[in-house]
């Protein structure tokens, strides 16, 4: 069960490598867990085919929500936009390499709420 | 009173939480754990006399009848009520708080009649004033808290003079732990012309609360923190002011007479009881009251105040542990603290691994630590059956967590 706080997710946790923000940039969006207060924004820049190029995020949290956040961010450099979308709790999981009760799922998977939140929501807006 | 046999009486206080780990519960003010007497009545009610309530006339419904409204009075000797009918039953204490909003206040309370709140309220006293403030554009006031987690009574005082309708306000601090000196306050709103209304959830669970002597207009409370089961609390409200008021709910049982486009209310405390009521819960609400007169109010009130005093000396020599609230005189036995900047998610995890349940958030208060400026809290919390062998085990926890972020 200490398997949650592995030396990777408190390494992550204490000193990210994503932590920052990216203005201008191209999807920005923030959003928290009410549950436990944790909060983050991320700004991604993208090149002309749309590629993550560069990735920040910001706010406060636990753990795990915040280790969560720069892990994702360090795999999505390089994906499509496309493909961020079609990411799910799994990668979340495979990514932290821990199994998680559904109270803290909540914090794990905020990133990747907040990610495709602002990748669907810039999509809106390009249709519209 | 031998506090150390009462926790046997609490099966799930038994509980392994994995093999070799027993569980410290430390979060009671969230909910309480049932004694087996509670989980029994409930058992034998559906076992024995399952039967709805006030209609029928057959054996099964009178024994039912009987065993809810013998229910309702001991709340009412309880907490000192002077009829059995000043009892309403509820879902829970932030049901009565909202049936005093929409029933009370929306009838009495015009367009600028301010309504004094206090900082530190449980959300469940503060929404459903901030929603008749934009139905009925009722003006708001917060009585401050000082960083000593004390209400600052002078401002109260000065709010008073904007003539207040109602004045609603927590007896025990869920996060603090504070126990504001209702009696003081309620004695100047009335001075002032206010009525008053006290959130009790987690005074009546751990200190003799008697509303003739406070002369509280209002009391709301819930069973699940008192040892009884969720989904039942109570309302007591003085007669003559339930009187006055419109029915909250309709339906079956709160009528006394209904034509196709017209109804006449019961009688109280029916009035605001519409629809089958949760009858087993009632039940074991009684119970749960039985069980906290057996062993003394003023006991458990004894019992805690000591819990608390050896709680915070015990935390407070933790380098980088600061526990919010006032010094344990004037509070229960609960400490909402924080940790370096160890997020209280975190710590209530490493926690758990030792079978030790806390609490970790903002514990429906977020106004309350916006102030204080902090996202979220840990919040360890201790009733009867807790002992000091739950502080040493809490204290032991703590030094595991720290270690776990190397600081």
């Amino acid at each position: 069960m200490d398997d949650l706080y592995r030396e990777v997710i408190l390494d992550h946790y204490k000193n990210p490598m994503y932590r920052g923000e990216l203005t201008p940039s191209d999807f920005s969006y923030e959003d928290e867990n009410p549950l436990c207060g944790d909060h983050i924004r991320i700004d991604l820049r993208v090149d002309k085919d749309n590629v993550v190029t560069e990735a920040a995020f910001n706010g406060h949290g636990c753990a795990i929500s915040q280790a969560s956040t720069d892990l994702l961010l360090e795999s999505i450099i390089g994906k499509n936009i496309e493909e961020i979308k079609h990411m799910e709790k799994q990668d979340i999981l495979d990514l932290l390499g821990i199994d998680l009760g559904p109270v803290r799922l909540k914090c794990a998977l905020l990133p990747l709420k907040v990610i495709k939140a602002g990748v669907y929501g810039i999509n809106f807006d390009d249709e519209a | 009173m031998e506090f150390n046999i009462i926790k046997a009486e609490f099966p799930v206080l038994k509980r392994e939480i994995r093999p070799g780990i027993s569980l410290t519960y430390l979060d009671s003010a969230a909910t309480s754990q049932k004694p087996q007497k509670v989980i029994n009545a409930m058992s034998q009610y559906y076992e024995n006399y399952n039967a709805n309530i006030h209609r029928g006339v057959h054996t099964l419904a009178e024994e039912a009848t009987s065993a809810y409204e013998g229910a309702r009075k001991k709340i009412a000797d309880f907490i000192h009520a002077r009829k059995p009918s000043e009892i309403v039953f509820t879902r829970n204490t932030t049901e009565s708080i909202n049936l005093i909003a929409k029933s009370w206040a929306r009838t009495n309370l015009q367009e600028g009649d301010v309504v004094i709140l206090t900082e530190m309220e449980h959300h469940s006293n503060l929404v459903p004033w901030q929603m008749l403030a934009e139905e009925k554009r009722v003006r708001l006031e917060f009585i401050p808290v000082e960083i000593n987690g004390l209400l600052n009574l002078d401002e109260y005082k000065k709010l008073l003079e904007l003539n207040p309708k109602i004045v609603s306000f927590m007896h025990m601090s869920n996060v603090l732990g504070t126990i504001n000196p209702a009696k003081q306050i309620i004695q100047l709103a009335h001075q002032a012309g206010a009525i008053v209304l006290v959130d009790g959830a987690q005074s009546v669970p751990h200190i003799p609360v008697d509303v003739q002597e406070m002369d509280v207009d209002f009391l709301a409370f819930s069973a699940h923190k008192m040892l009884g089961p969720t989904g039942i609390g109570a309302l007591y409200g003085k007669l003559s002011l339930l009187e006055e008021m419109p029915p909250f709910l309709g339906g079956g049982d709160m009528i006394r007479h209904v034509k196709l486009r017209s109804y006449k209310s019961n009688e109280l405390p029916h009035k605001f009881e519409a629809g089958t009521p949760a009858i087993a819960e009632g039940i074991g609400f009684g119970v749960a009251v039985d069980y906290l007169n057996n062993i003394g109010m003023n006991n458990i009130q004894e019992h805690e105040q000591k819990l608390a005093f050896k709680l915070l000396s015990r935390l407070n020599d933790i380098p980088g542990l600061k526990v919010f609230g006032p010094s344990y005189e004037y509070k229960g036995a609960v400490a909402s603290f924080t940790f370096n900047d160890i997020h209280p998610h975190d710590i209530a995890q490493i926690l758990d691994y030792d079978g030790i349940a806390v609490r970790a958030g903002h514990h429906c208060a977020m106004p309350l630590h916006e102030k204080f400026g902090l996202p979220a809290t840990t919040r360890a919390s201790f009733y009867l059956y807790n002992d000091e062998n739950d502080i040493d085990k809490l204290v032991k926890g703590l030094w595991k967590v720290k270690k776990t972020f190397n600081i």
